[in-house]
């Protein structure tokens, strides 16, 4: 040290001893609170998912804090803007491990960026709670790396069983050329042996295409007793059109790609008497006053719609269940990252806005078929097929 | 199946929808492709930025018939007038203030513009897709088995009329002669004493103008989105160069021959191949018949 001690007692001395002594202060107050780190898109093109998840995380932290935080000790929050870009995750994810020493990660909310920063949280050895549908991210399970939305495994699961209690034995696919349709037909064809069904005819289109008539043409021809469509609008309403057009009167299943209000406006009249899997959040005024899922349901709605002075959006329920399920691992954990992570897997029958979740060191998500509702639109509304 | 049981020769009928679906699918090219070809025409210019007054006529027409409930006939009229306002203000602002109006810079300023205006509709809009219902009654018309949208007959109504109306213009009248004179020779037209800024001026009104008939007729059957333009625009495109830039009887072919040979490769093929058949062949015809089936033989290349 260079630093001249002067005898006579500098006042420039004593002001660097002060902020010595606030710096040094600094973690230890910061210890007071437990830090969550989020990653959210809340901006670009998937701010549909990231806006709404953003809002419930905040929502929930205060929710928590409010009722005295976890042990004694209040949450906080570190949110960062992903935009819907697997880099900006990742730098973000740097953020939270290096800078803002996060003990347990929220997000992010689309699959590429989730995949993108996993193996980040894997090295940490940092809790991640992904709010992502995408399968690749809990299977194969990784030790740090769980999630809350539920997979296309789940909704196909849910479609299919629907139909075997129909009688239905052959169907006919027709899928969107992206990576949700693509992923959603490998889940179609993989699972129809299971439930005793027959895929007569495979047909494709494109997110942008217009006219979907030939190809319901050759599905027609084929005979079958149900036609699956999986995709994101507009798409899905066009086939929903095209088959009135050609007057097909098979039933139609859609996707939960398409499970909101925006499908039943584009597709109109021809929205009538189709079939979809969905999330409960959607039907939550339908449910029965026996649904374990009922009371968090309208809780998590009326608090939304209250503080956020907008319509509940189907999506910010993933990270709201991620914050609530880190709370519950949290507790008795004293802030170690390893034990908030042995709590995760033990939780068991934990009723959530996305589903029941039971957590195992074999499933990350935690969910089972029953996460899924079909429900069927009649008059322009949903409607709760049992 | 019951569907099938009470028709006869269901394979016939099959075609038969596969045709109709193509020639669906191909007024709609069509339109967009006579856009192209009309400047091409006048001009010498490919606007890359038509798929986005495509997408402006529709999204307009979405706003005033849709939402605010403007009697169809009017609102039609009005979301036309205005993308064609849009156009000039395009043409003034962009394109006659370049220096060096070197086609491909020309080319470049109109892909810029393609993303301003998709940009500029995406926070007008939304991201979200709109419907609107259709011009008159849904439900389909029965041809020997086959079903065919109303909606269609509009479009191919309209397209007919277009183009009727623009040959008429181009043959008959001394502005349409002299736009053309524009496009042979610039430098020509402008020393017989053409006003060859104002003729840039018409052709680009003209051309997005249809753009937006295209784009608000085709709204009930296709849905209108901000980024609905580029493809589109790019369909638009190829069925103009099929049929032969700057005809416009070629620009019609072009697009229902697009349009058939899509549903032709889904019905015969697998709709995995749509996209690529229709392009695949798209080249094959290039390749023997370098300006089109209709154009003219010069060709010119950058």
């Amino acid at each position: 040290m260079t630093l001249k001690t002067n005898p006579k007692g500098n006042p420039r001395g004593m002001w660097l001893a002060v902020l010595l002594t606030v710096l040094i202060a600094a973690p230890a107050l910061a210890a007071d609170v437990y830090k969550i780190g989020g990653l959210f898109s809340v901006t670009g093109p998937a701010s549909f998912l990231g806006d709404p998840e953003k809002r419930s995380l905040e929502m929930a932290v205060a929710e928590i804090n409010a009722a005295g935080g976890i042990d004694g000790k209040m949450l906080e929050a570190v949110i960062y803007d992903t935009e819907g870009d697997p880099q900006k995750a990742v730098s973000g994810i740097n953020k939270l491990i290096n800078k803002d020493q996060v003990l347990a990660i929220i997000g992010p909310s689309t699959t590429p960026a989730t995949l993108a920063v996993k193996g980040f949280a894997e090295r940490a050895q940092i809790p991640l709670v992904s709010c992502a549908a995408g399968i690749a991210i809990t299977e194969p399970v990784t030790p740090w790396t769980f999630k809350t939305a539920q997979n296309d495994v789940l909704a196909v699961a849910a479609v299919y069983a629907h139909m075997q209690k129909h009688g239905i034995q052959k169907i006919a696919l027709l899928t969107v050329a992206d990576a949700f349709g693509e992923s959603g037909k490998q889940q179609l064809e993989r699972q129809a042996a299971d439930h005793g069904l027959q895929i007569v005819a495979v047909e494709g289109f494109g997110g942008k295409d217009t006219d979907m008539t030939a190809q319901l043409t050759k599905i027609r021809a084929a005979g079958p007793d149900a036609i699956v469509c999986w995709g994101t609008n507009p798409g899905p309403a066009v086939v929903a059109k095209n088959i009135r057009q050609l007057q097909i009167e098979v039933p139609l299943y859609q996707s939960h790609g398409v499970a909101s209000p925006k499908f039943i406006e584009l597709a109109g009249e021809a929205a009538e008497g189709i079939f979809l899997p969905t999330g409960k959040i959607l039907v939550a005024g339908l449910l029965p006053p026996d649904d374990p899922q009922k009371k968090v349901l309208n809780d998590y709605i009326l608090l939304y719609t209250e503080t956020q002075k907008m319509p509940v959006s189907g999506f910010g329920g993933y990270a709201w269940d991620a914050m609530h399920l880190l709370a519950e691992a949290m507790k008795g954990a004293a802030g170690d990252r390893s034990k908030i992570r042995d709590n995760l897997e033990k939780i068991d029958n934990f009723p959530a806005v996305s589903g029941v979740f039971r957590f195992s060191p074999e499933d990350h998500n935690g969910l089972g078929p029953e996460a899924f509702v079909m429900v069927r639109i009649t008059d322009g509304l949903w409607s709760l097929e049992r | 199946m019951a569907t099938r049981q009470q028709q006869s020769g269901p394979l016939m009928q099959e075609i038969l929808q596969y045709l109709f679906s193509g020639i669906t699918s191909g007024a709609i090219y069509a339109v967009i492709a006579l856009g192209f070809s009309m400047l091409y025409n006048s001009t010498d210019l490919i606007n890359f930025a038509h798929g986005e007054f495509v997408m402006l006529g529709g999204l307009a027409l979405v706003t005033l018939w849709g939402g605010l409930g403007v009697p169809l006939l009017a609102a039609l009229l009005i979301s036309v007038a205005a993308v064609a306002v849009v156009g000039a203000a395009f043409q003034r602002l962009a394109i006659a203030t370049v220096k060096n109006p070197h086609p491909i810079v020309l080319v470049i300023i109109t892909v810029g513009a393609s993303i301003l205006l998709r940009g500029v509709a995406m926070v007008i809009w939304g991201k979200d897709s709109h419907s609107l219902p259709f011009f008159s009654g849904h439900a389909p018309i029965d041809v020997a088995g086959a079903k065919l949208l109303p909606q269609s007959l509009w479009i191919f109504a309209i397209a007919a009329a277009i183009i009727v109306a623009l040959q008429f213009f181009f043959k008959a009248t001394l502005t349409g002669k002299a736009m053309e004179a524009c496009a042979v020779s610039r430098r020509a037209a402008w020393l017989t004493g053409i006003p060859t800024g104002r003729m840039n001026l018409l052709a680009f009104i003209l051309s997005t103008g249809s753009g937006a008939v295209a784009g608000a007729i085709i709204a009930p059957i296709t849905m209108c989105s901000y980024d609905m333009g580029t493809m589109l625009g790019l369909k638009g495109f190829c069925a103009a160069m099929l049929g032969g830039l700057g005809s416009l009887w070629g620009a019609l072919l072009g697009g229902f021959l697009l349009g058939i040979l899509e549903a032709a490769g889904v019905g015969l093929f697998s709709s995995g191949y749509k996209d690529a058949i229709a392009f695949v062949l798209l080249l094959l015809i290039l390749y023997v018949k370098p300006a089109g089936l209709l154009g003219s033989a010069k060709v010119q290349r950058f």
